[in-house]
């Protein structure tokens, strides 16, 4: 062959090696690892698939947050003005995860129907709220995109 | 009652703002212009503008940073980003710690490069010079205008100032961040210098092995600015955030690593088109987007559609900006490119096992690495315009492919130093290799039986790849000095560019080393720690001893004092703290470290429980420094490199400057 071609042939063949190999990868990847977000009432709802690694996010219930007192097991409420979802977490809190604050839980929804949690996001300082749960806030009326005017209606 | 500099400077630094926005804008036309037309006096104006634009940058830079200073809160920036209390290093690292002003800084080292390319590039021929000048320029002008016209830092609050600042968010406070902005902006502006070539490149259609020498040691340098800055934020998430980790693939630093991937990409390409003439078209196309990519990375952190501790700003007027003018730099290059990239081709031929094949399986893995990294980091974003949901893209994506791929590099790498141009016969290949191969082997394969009780394979395979790359590099420095008298005078033979090679590869089996054996066998122990109990990791033991109010200029902290013990024998005493920051009353973890060459102790403090108990983040984390350090031989590997005499000589000056060689369209 002609070393131009050959050359040519060569690196289109690598193009194609590569890429398949990335593409078979990265279609494996989204597969599995691709998280929706879902506000707590959807969750109560059971429009949530159960057992599959979700992200969740609203305010935290003021009074909600109950410890364990000889592990670091930890249970939360959190709501989005609509419904609740209890949150079960076994680890470190963020800095500035408080009661009446925005946080964000990666987990997965047990078939009770709670949140385990395998990783919980706070704010990372005092203005901010996550959009995620901004966006969720929104439709609940007067007190947009903040967890101060949600009303915790039991 | 007569004006002092305080009172003055904001609005000087303001006026300094405008006339540099001015000068870039002639610097932008003028020596374009003469270019065109073969007139020396406009073309020879390039670097006094340039050193114009740097002087009045310099200026408004100081102006601020004297404004922080003074604690002028008038100043709407100063206002929200400093206080009175906060010490002083730390007001001067606050006029980089928002938006505005790291903007401002970004500015500063653009008219830093420029000024550097005027007074360095004087071997130049006059009108690549001007030309790339002029780049320069037009970058200038987008980013100037972003700043006069979307975020100034040098608004004032009036008539009514705030008696005190809002305080630096207090993750801000701290050594890294003060170091970790502008050497990261340094990589990521540099790569406009290498930009700037490339689109005069285009203009003259003049691409050649002088175009590459040129070129390389910008490319160099700031590749290797980019290095130590993702590495400084790193090491800063590692011991400010207070998790432990030190990667998280967050969007953010995901912005910073796709120019690294694609400028490692073009640093390599650069070499093939300096010796061989060959991959021009696609070094130019690297070249562009590695400077698209880090004009994406200031977008996304910069618009506020990501969020982190980086995304300061959420004005989607800024966002509009932004993306426009990421829109004209890459649409204009990209047209300038399909017009002329035709003129600038070239064709020889090489051989399968030659050097420019390793290079270009190198170039296409990183290539597409980076548009994996890219797709998990914009998917989200995607998907969230177009109405699919709320998405997030977590770091297991991002193994799954990174991983894989990123081992198959390393292991491809070994062949790269070994191999000729042209042509590397498979016979030569087998003899250099078999010895790393099988000590790299043998090594990888006891690592983790006297490592750690428990054998890890995984372990075993980082080990592989870290010390096949680092063997290879040993074998073929000996092969080299083969003819040498004695051992020491074929190692002064070398060049300096080889020893720059040797040690930033050495820095990647350094970091993959790092990587791999601190993700496999770091030990975590998140626990609740009563005053007086016992935590046993691995061979250390911690104990509580007791829990401080500690008082800071500006905070006030939980102190817990632990003492380490290893094999029963007294260590050293560690205090973790809790710090609530007066002024915003956040909360802030200070991490206890005991640094090592073999691993790091890592005590992070969590919440209180009750009056004796808190919880605790106590982790064991073997190996973590080589993942920094590798990043650091990799930066001395640029500054050698770029230290080699061959860019230093005189290039001859044979061209004729007076041709109308920039037409723009292909006749």
């Amino acid at each position: 062959m002609h070393p131009l071609r050959k050359q040519r042939l060569m690196i289109v063949i690598f193009i194609v090696v590569f890429s398949s190999i990335a593409v078979g990868l990265m279609a494996y990847a989204l597969r599995e690892n691709i998280n929706l977000f879902y506000p707590p009432s959807k969750i109560a709802a059971g429009d949530v698939p159960h057992n599959k690694r979700i992200r969740a996010g609203g305010c935290v219930k003021p009074g909600s947050v109950q410890r364990a007192s000889d592990s670091l097991q930890i249970q939360f409420v959190i709501t989005d003005g609509t419904a609740d979802v209890k949150v079960n977490f076994n680890g470190i809190l963020p800095d500035l995860f408080a009661e009446g604050e925005a946080a964000v839980i990666n987990g997965v929804v047990t078939d009770a129907g709670e949140l385990d949690a395998s990783e919980v996001l706070a704010k990372h300082d005092e203005n901010y709220i996550p959009p995620e749960v901004a966006e969720a806030m929104k439709d609940k009326g007067e007190h947009q995109a903040s967890c101060e005017g949600l009303k915790y209606a039991s | 009652m007569p004006l002092d500099f305080v009172q003055l400077a904001p609005e000087l630094g303001q006026f300094a703002l405008i006339l540099s926005l001015c000068l870039s804008t002639a610097l932008f036309f003028l020596p374009l212009i003469g270019a065109h037309y073969g007139s020396h006096l406009l073309m020879r104006s390039g670097p006094s503008l340039a050193t114009g634009f740097f002087f009045f940058v310099a200026f408004a830079f100081f102006c601020l940073t004297y404004s922080f200073i003074h604690d002028d809160f008038s100043v709407r920036y100063v206002a929200t980003n400093s206080n009175s209390l906060l010490p002083i290093q730390y007001k001067i690292s606050a006029v980089w710690g928002g938006h505005e002003g790291s903007l401002l800084l970004w500015i500063l080292m653009l008219a830093g490069w420029t000024l550097a390319v005027a007074v360095f590039s004087r071997s130049l021929p006059l009108d690549m010079q001007a030309r790339v000048l002029s780049v320069m320029g037009f970058v200038a002008i987008g980013f100037l205008s972003f700043i006069l016209f979307t975020s100034n830092p040098f608004d004032r609050i009036l008539p009514m100032p705030p008696q005190d600042g809002s305080d630096l968010n207090p993750l801000l406070q701290d050594i890294g961040l003060i170091i970790h902005p502008p050497v990261l902006y340094m990589g990521y502006v540099g790569f406009s210098v290498c930009f700037a070539f490339a689109i005069a490149a285009l203009l003259t259609g003049r691409l050649d092995s002088a175009w590459a020498r040129w070129s390389r040691p910008w490319a160099t340098m700031a590749w290797g600015f980019l290095s130590v800055g993702i590495a400084l934020g790193s090491w800063w998430a590692y011991y400010e955030l207070g998790w432990g980790g030190w990667w998280f693939w967050d969007p953010v630093e995901n912005a910073s690593f796709l120019p690294w991937l694609i400028g490692t990409a073009l640093i390599h390409s650069l070499a093939v088109t300096e010796k061989r003439s060959l991959f021009k078209s696609w070094t130019i196309l690297l070249a562009i987007f590695t400077f698209s990519l880090s004009l994406l990375g200031t977008f996304l952190v910069r618009s506020g559609v990501l969020t982190s501790v980086h995304a300061f700003a959420n004005d989607p007027e800024r966002g509009v900006f932004i993306l426009g003018f990421l829109l004209l730099v890459v649409g204009g290059s990209l047209t300038l490119y399909a017009l002329r990239a035709p003129v600038v081709k070239g064709s020889t031929g090489f051989g399968l096992f030659a050097r420019e094949t390793l290079l270009l399986g190198n170039n296409i893995l990183l290539t597409i690495i980076m548009i994996m990294v890219l797709i998990g980091t914009l998917y989200p974003l995607i998907a969230d315009a177009l109405n699919l949901g709320k998405i997030s893209v977590g770091p297991p994506y991002f193994n799954v492919f990174f991983l894989p791929l990123m081992g198959l590099l390393c292991l491809l790498m070994a062949f790269g130093p070994l191999a000729n141009w042209k042509r590397t016969s498979g016979k030569q290949f087998l003899s250099l290799l078999w010895k790393p191969w099988v000590i790299s082997l043998i090594f990888a394969l006891l690592f983790p039986l006297f490592y750690r009780d428990t054998y890890e394979p995984l372990a075993a395979l980082t080990v592989f790849v870290a010390s096949w790359v680092f063997t290879a590099l040993i074998a073929d420095t000996l092969y080299r000095i083969r003819n040498g008298s004695t051992l020491v005078n074929g190692l002064k033979k070398l060049s300096l560019s080889y020893y720059a090679m040797v040690i930033a590869h050495a820095g990647i089996a350094v970091t993959v080393t790092g990587v791999g054996l601190t993700s496999i066998y770091t030990e975590e122990r998140d626990i609740r720690m009563e005053v007086g109990q016992h935590v046993q990791v691995v061979e250390y033991e911690f104990v509580l001893n007791k829990l401080v109010k500690v008082e800071g200029p500006n905070y006030i902290a939980d102190e817990a004092q632990i003492s380490v013990f290893k094999d029963g024998q007294f260590l050293r005493e560690m205090k973790p703290q809790k710090r609530r920051y007066l002024a915003s009353g956040s909360t802030m973890t200070e991490v206890a470290l005991d640094v090592g060459f073999f691993r790091d102790l890592y005590i992070a403090m969590g919440e209180p429980l009750t009056e004796t108990a808190w919880a605790m983040r106590v982790h064991l984390k073997p190996f973590v420094r080589w993942i920094w350090l590798g990043a650091l031989m990799m930066a001395l590997g640029a500054v050698l490199a770029v230290a080699d005499k061959r860019y230093r000589k005189a290039v001859k000056q044979d061209i004729q400057v007076d041709l109308p060689t920039g037409k723009l369209l292909n006749e």
